[in-house]
């Protein structure tokens, strides 16, 4: 059973999108093992001004992306940084055990846009 | 708000003339069918003539045996039709493997098939995994081999709905003296079932599909058949499996089993209309679906689909929220987030396999059911391919 905030964010997901001219792609996952997430962000000032996601996958998948983009949206890139496995995890009041690694996709995706971001923006 | 249960292949609602069969046999009679004083002993009766009642719904000749007190053909009373099915593939391979080691099994069995097999596989029995055609069709000319002591095929696949050509396999398998067996669990009380007219040896069924409660199965298995005993007991089940019998269970597949035979065919055409309703209507409605299973040859409440760029728990968790529910084998669904070894046994492509649905309807489900389906599948689907980002791609192909 996953917890109510996790189905808070499957059913409400937010932030759901694209960015047309975002500064960063990340994607992780793969449709064949039925979990895909694509994430967007704006930076401006060395802030996440936007992060938009788009998500193929189960409920865990789907609310791990929003949760993600809930916590690191406005923040600085360094403060995104702290986005972790764990925390998001926590910050849904816990995923079931066979469900972690949507969460690792999650934190693996914003991990991506770090170093996509750090070593050069996506025109 | 509306409700729309189709997910009768996991669990169907006991009926109330089956719970009202079983209640005297918690409290009133609750002897020990085991014991030789009138209140065991009648209860041996009682569970006798449920043993009848199961046979006459798979067309078993128990009721003669019964009459005659011989033992020609059997029914034996299992927890499971997962029991039924590991008594029939450990049961015969124990005790037939000095005879022979090797085993062959379709691609897609039920789990407690494909894994008795497997287990077999550590001890050093040869195991063959028949593989299927796109329809999940067995071909009867692949049933090959010198050293086969069983053969396992089942009925019709939970997952597909695709009925397997049964009396062809067994009737290759009869004339090499190869033992077969048949998971019937899906196909009991929604399809006419013969032992005779499928010529098979050994046959399991499960209380959950025909309106009996859970925790009771049977196999029938076919006279002066060979049979390794799972559970090692008392005399219970002709000493083919200890324990005292689950006496209320077994009357409620008894009755369960009366009831089937007599709405068999009026279920049937009931079942057929709703589901070509259900699948004509979702074609018509939803884009870029794959209709799983063979278009006829197929159980007549059985719809599956694989719906392309959405994952199946997804779909599965947002109609719960409409109030259908329904099932899929989607790799995220399982606790083992393995893809449905069915759905890839039929080649359906791994990305595509994600969002598998499977709608099982029995005689309770009603046009209305259907109707709520038809409302509210395509806004969760198109919900869940905004959400997708490989959506966008597959819909401009």
């Amino acid at each position: 059973m996953y917890s109510q905030e996790v189905m808070d964010h499957f059913s409400n997901p937010r932030n759901v999108g694209e960015i047309e001219d975002a500064d960063g792609i990340g994607e992780v996952g793969n449709p064949v093992c039925g979990d895909m997430m694509t994430f967007y962000i704006k930076v401006k000032d060395d802030k996440l001004e936007d992060v938009k996601y788009k998500t193929f996958g189960c409920v865990a998948a789907i609310a791990v992306s929003s949760k993600v983009s809930e916590m690191t949206r406005g923040k600085t890139l360094e403060e995104a940084k702290s986005v972790t496995k764990k925390a998001v995890a926590e910050a849904l009041d816990g995923l079931p055990k066979e469900k972690m690694h949507c969460s690792n996709l999650g934190a693996q995706a914003l991990s991506i846009l770090h170093v996509t971001n750090a070593v050069h923006k996506i025109p | 708000m509306k409700r729309a249960y189709v997910d009768h292949a996991s669990a169907t609602p006991v009926k109330k003339p089956v719970i009202e069969a079983m209640l005297p046999y918690f409290d009133q009679h609750f002897g020990n069918p085991s014991t030789v004083y009138d209140m065991g002993s009648k209860i041996k009766q009682v569970m006798e003539e449920q043993r009848a009642k199961v046979a006459k719904l798979i067309g078993a000749r128990a009721e003669e045996i019964i009459l005659i007190g011989a033992r020609a053909e059997e029914i034996i009373f299992t927890s499971s039709g997962a029991e039924a099915n590991n008594l029939a593939i450990k049961g015969v391979a124990l005790a037939g493997q000095k005879k022979g080691n090797h085993i062959i099994i379709s691609a897609i069995e039920h789990h407690s098939v494909l894994n008795s097999a497997r287990f077999f596989e550590r001890m050093n029995f040869e195991v063959t995994f028949l593989p299927v055609d796109e329809y999940g069709l067995v071909d009867p000319e692949r049933l090959l081999g010198p050293e086969t002591i069983l053969v396992s095929i089942m009925h019709a696949n939970n997952e597909i709905g695709t009925i397997e050509p049964i009396s062809e396999l067994s009737a290759i398998c009869r004339e090499k003296g190869i033992i077969f067996h048949t998971d019937a669990v899906a196909t009991v009380g929604n399809i006419p079932v013969d032992v005779n007219e499928l010529n098979v040896d050994l046959l399991s069924i499960s209380g959950v599909s025909l309106g009996a409660p859970k925790g009771v199965g049977a196999l029938y298995f076919r006279d002066k058949l060979r049979l390794m005993p799972l559970i090692h007991g008392g005399i219970q089940e002709s000493g083919r499996r200890g324990g005292t019998e689950n006496v209320p269970a077994i009357v409620g597949l008894g009755k369960a089993s009366e009831l089937a035979l007599e709405e068999l065919a009026q279920n049937e055409i009931h079942m057929r209309e709703l589901r070509d309703a259900l699948v004509s209507g979702i074609h018509e409605r939803i884009d870029q679906i794959k209709y799983t299973g063979h278009p006829e040859k197929r159980l007549p409440g059985h719809a599956s689909f694989c719906i392309s760029a959405i994952e199946g728990e997804a779909l599965i968790y947002m109609l719960n929220q409409h109030g259908i529910y329904a099932n899929t084998g989607s790799a995220c669904a399982s606790k083992a987030l393995k893809t449905s070894p069915v759905l890839v046994a039929i080649g359906v492509p791994p990305a595509l396999a994600q969002g598998s649905i499977v709608f099982t309807m029995n005689s309770t489900n009603t046009m209305e059911d259907i109707e709520h389906i038809l409302n509210k599948l395509p806004l969760v689907v198109e919900r869940l391919r905004d959400l997708s980002p490989i959506w966008r791609e597959n819909k401009a192909a």
